[in-house]
């Protein structure tokens, strides 16, 4: 089993986007490439991960970001094993601490973890001995959901370096915006939010984006126009006043689109509300919309992260 | 030369004028003895050169015998009965005692029944004033759906319909959290937010100012701070937000020192004060006379005059009526149990002009408060006295004097307290888009 001192700690967990180099990004990127067309090209199962154990420990429901990532374990050859917060010890009162102590002992390879609080992924990472992926924690931060958007970008548009990206929608709530935010500045888009003041977070602009309240100005110009969910406890006057007024100024349809570069491309890191944040038609427009694209690069991206993350592992196992 | 005494509409091709009118446009400090020219409901041109080759022939003129032309009040809070309390008020008694107190245009405040917190309400009120009222009305709609205080409304929606700015009334919003996500969304589209602020806890027994008359008398009262604590909270929220907001009725010495901090840290605050409130102290209430119970109440005089320091400094932008008619059922009741509140359209002006009277402010300042300066807050066109502008317009004798007489009102209720009270200046004539709406004289040349 790799050990917490060896000196590739830094690459022993994916927790987060931030502090991940161009070149780190780039190397992750064109390894989920490649598993990308595998996928595509002869779809056969691998045995690279033959006799690792992958533990998917999920606090917080979920259905595609769970399947896509057993689907990637079990597409290179791990075992896979899914753990859900119904029926476990979480259930009867368990401390994640304790949880985290109990699933090391079992020695797993990776433990993939979403849990409601950020900050989750990284203390459970203190704690064992795997490989941790953050599938999520919290408003925090999602790794691989930021790389599999960037995927998705650059085979379409060959690079991501100069591309306008527009993120919309519940930007406060979000991790997905703040993973994107942070892999697409580093990667040296220039990355603009669009959302009405009570869904930004204080300071934003320090991320290094550009602030929009109006969305016609936020979307001029610009190559990807990303859509975030907004949940719909927020929608009835609290946050925003209503469906009908967050979908006049903020759903995105063709008239706000055509503000846009006539080739921006949509993404949506799903699941999707339709006609609160985005038209029907435009989220199913086959020459406009990634949204399909997004989730088959997510188990290319989440194969070349757990393949990267274990090589250590798996080194040390074949010199024992 | 045509005569024209009448009412009836004049056709949109046809021009009036003024002639020998002292000009006064508040904001530019234009101050100059001329004439002014209306054509298609605007202000086309004006001067002391104007008709300096001699009047047209086509032209419906009125001869001023000098006296001050300004543009007409815009009243930024009043309460005009519709929907639902018909029985107070309604937007054709309501537009009537405008247009005698020199008010083109009223902003109507949303604490109605039901409140306007709809598309559809907004859209409502617009045809019912274009129907029955005389002046321009428009409507402020409600920051918290039934001005319960907990979900916003459609605001974004509710200013495409019509909505000039948002407030809850009379009502203060409690929650600091909700406050603030109004103020937040209302920047989205760089929105106005009114609110009077006004501790509910500490307010909600009293009825009257908290000190020496209130003892006294026996009645419960409201401590100053009521006032400060939720301004004070209001201010930290819009520099945080970075909104608009209105401080509404304002009535404390402590409050305008607030907002005159604020300021000078660039808050984007503006706020406004009634005239009875800068007229009247808590003395008023005399023998319980619930004609000067109001809401806020009456504070004692180092906070009446406070409020006039305000206003000559600049700290208050705004006089506005507060206009809150009460039946007399509601007001002839023990003073606790009374509605507050003063029909105040119909004297906001002479006595606003009380303190050009006594030299407090000078007169464009004075005028500045109730026509460009709201104009700019609302972004409305009139305010003005420029080519262009709206011919929103009122022809005024600042010096005659005359005694308030509430029985006259054309207001539904007469409930004021300024029964008999000497006042100096009295409007002439109301222009509304260049319609005569009030006529005091009816003396063209």
């Amino acid at each position: 089993m790799a050990s917490k001192t060896t000196d590739t700690a830094p690459n022993q967990h994916l927790l987060t986007i931030e502090g991940l180099s161009v070149s780190n990004i780039t190397k992750l990127l064109d390894l989920a490439d490649s598993y990308a067309t595998h996928n595509r090209d002869i779809g056969t199962k691998q045995s690279l991960l033959s006799g690792c154990t992958q533990i998917n420990l999920f606090f917080e429901s979920s259905t595609r970001t769970r399947t896509s990532f057993e689907l990637a374990g079990k597409r290179l050859g791990a075992d896979t094993i899914n753990m859900s917060v119904e029926g476990s010890a979480i259930k009867k009162g368990e401390t994640l601490i304790d949880t985290a102590m109990t699933l090391n002992a079992m020695q797993p390879d990776v433990l993939v973890v979403r849990h409601p609080e950020s900050g989750a992924a990284a203390l459970l990472a203190q704690k064992v001995d795997c490989s941790v992926i953050n599938a999520g924690d919290g408003t925090h931060a999602h790794p691989t959901q930021a790389l599999l958007d960037a995927l998705t970008i650059r085979r379409r548009k060959g690079q991501l370096q100069g591309l306008v990206v527009a993120i919309c929608g519940d930007i406060l709530n979000s991790r997905v915006a703040r993973s994107n935010i942070q892999l697409l500045t580093t990667m040296g888009a220039q990355v603009r939010v669009i959302a009405p003041p009570t869904l930004l977070p204080a300071s934003v602009d320090r991320l290094g984006v550009e602030l929009h309240h109006d969305m016609r100005l936020g979307l001029n110009n610009c190559d990807i126009v990303m859509m975030l969910r907004l949940q719909t406890e927020r929608m009835h006057g609290t946050f925003v006043p209503s469906v009908r007024e967050y979908y006049h100024f903020y759903g995105l349809d063709y008239d706000k689109l055509s503000s846009a570069k006539s080739d921006a491309l949509i993404m949506h890191p799903g699941p999707m509300n339709r006609g609160v944040e985005i038209d029907t038609a435009v989220a199913d427009d086959i020459d406009r919309s990634l949204i399909r694209e997004q989730v088959e690069m997510g188990v290319a991206v989440r194969m070349a992260c757990l393949d990267l993350l274990t090589r250590e592992s798996r080194t040390q196992d074949g010199k024992q | 030369m045509a005569n024209n005494n009448s009412y009836e509409p004049q056709t949109l091709g046809e021009k009036r004028a003024f002639v020998n009118v002292r000009l006064v446009d508040p904001e530019s400090g234009l101050d100059v003895l001329g004439s002014l020219l209306i054509f298609d409901g605007k202000i086309m041109d004006l001067g002391p050169r104007l008709f300096a080759d001699g009047l047209p022939s086509d032209i419906t003129t009125i001869d001023g015998g000098g006296h001050c032309l300004c543009p007409g009040l815009i009243d930024m809070r009043a309460f005009v009965g519709e929907p639902g309390a018909e029985h107070k008020e309604t937007l054709s008694t309501a537009s009537a005692a405008a247009a005698i107190g020199g008010i083109t245009t009223l902003i109507a405040t949303p604490d109605t029944d039901p409140t306007i917190d709809d598309v559809a309400l907004v859209e409502l009120l617009e045809r019912s004033a274009q129907d029955t009222a005389r002046v321009n009305v428009h409507p402020m709609a409600a920051i918290t759906k039934g001005l319960r205080g907990v979900e916003m409304t459609e605001m974004g929606l509710l200013a495409s319909a019509g909505a000039v700015a948002f407030t809850d009334g009379n009502v203060t919003i409690s929650d600091a959290l909700v406050m603030r996500r109004a103020l937040a969304y209302a920047s989205t589209f760089d929105l106005l937010i009114d609110h009077l602020p006004q501790e509910n806890s500490l307010s909600a027994e009293g009825c009257t100012n908290e000190g020496e008359v209130a003892t006294r008398l026996g009645l419960t009262g409201i401590p100053s701070v009521a006032e400060s604590i939720v301004l004070d909270r209001d201010l930290r929220l819009t520099e945080l937000t970075g909104s608009r907001l209105h401080a509404s009725h304002l009535t404390t010495e402590m409050s305008i020192s607030a907002v005159r901090n604020a300021k000078a840290r660039d808050v984007r605050v503006t706020c406004s004060v009634t005239p009875h409130h800068f007229t009247l102290n808590e003395t008023a209430i005399g023998e319980y006379r619930t004609f000067a119970k109001t809401w806020p109440p009456l504070r004692s005089e180092s906070d009446r005059c406070a409020l006039i320091d305000g206003l000559s400094d600049g700290t208050v932008d705004v006089i506005s009526s507060g206009h809150t008619p009460q039946d007399q059922e509601s007001k002839r009741l023990p003073f606790a149990q009374a509605a507050t509140g003063i029909s105040g359209l119909e004297t906001m002006l002479p006595l606003a002009l009380d303190l050009y009277h006594k030299g407090k402010l000078s007169l464009h300042t004075l005028l500045q408060k109730m026509t460009s300066t709201p104009a700019r807050l609302l972004n409305l066109k009139s305010g003005r006295l420029i080519s262009g502008a709206p011919a929103d317009l009122i022809l005024i004798d600042i010096d005659s004097p005359w005694l308030i007489d509430p029985d006259q009102f054309l207001s539904k209720s007469k409930n004021s307290p300024f029964e008999k009270h000497p006042v100096q200046g009295r409007v002439l004539q109301t222009l509304v888009a260049g319609q005569p709406v009030y006529d005091r004289t009816l003396q063209p040349t």
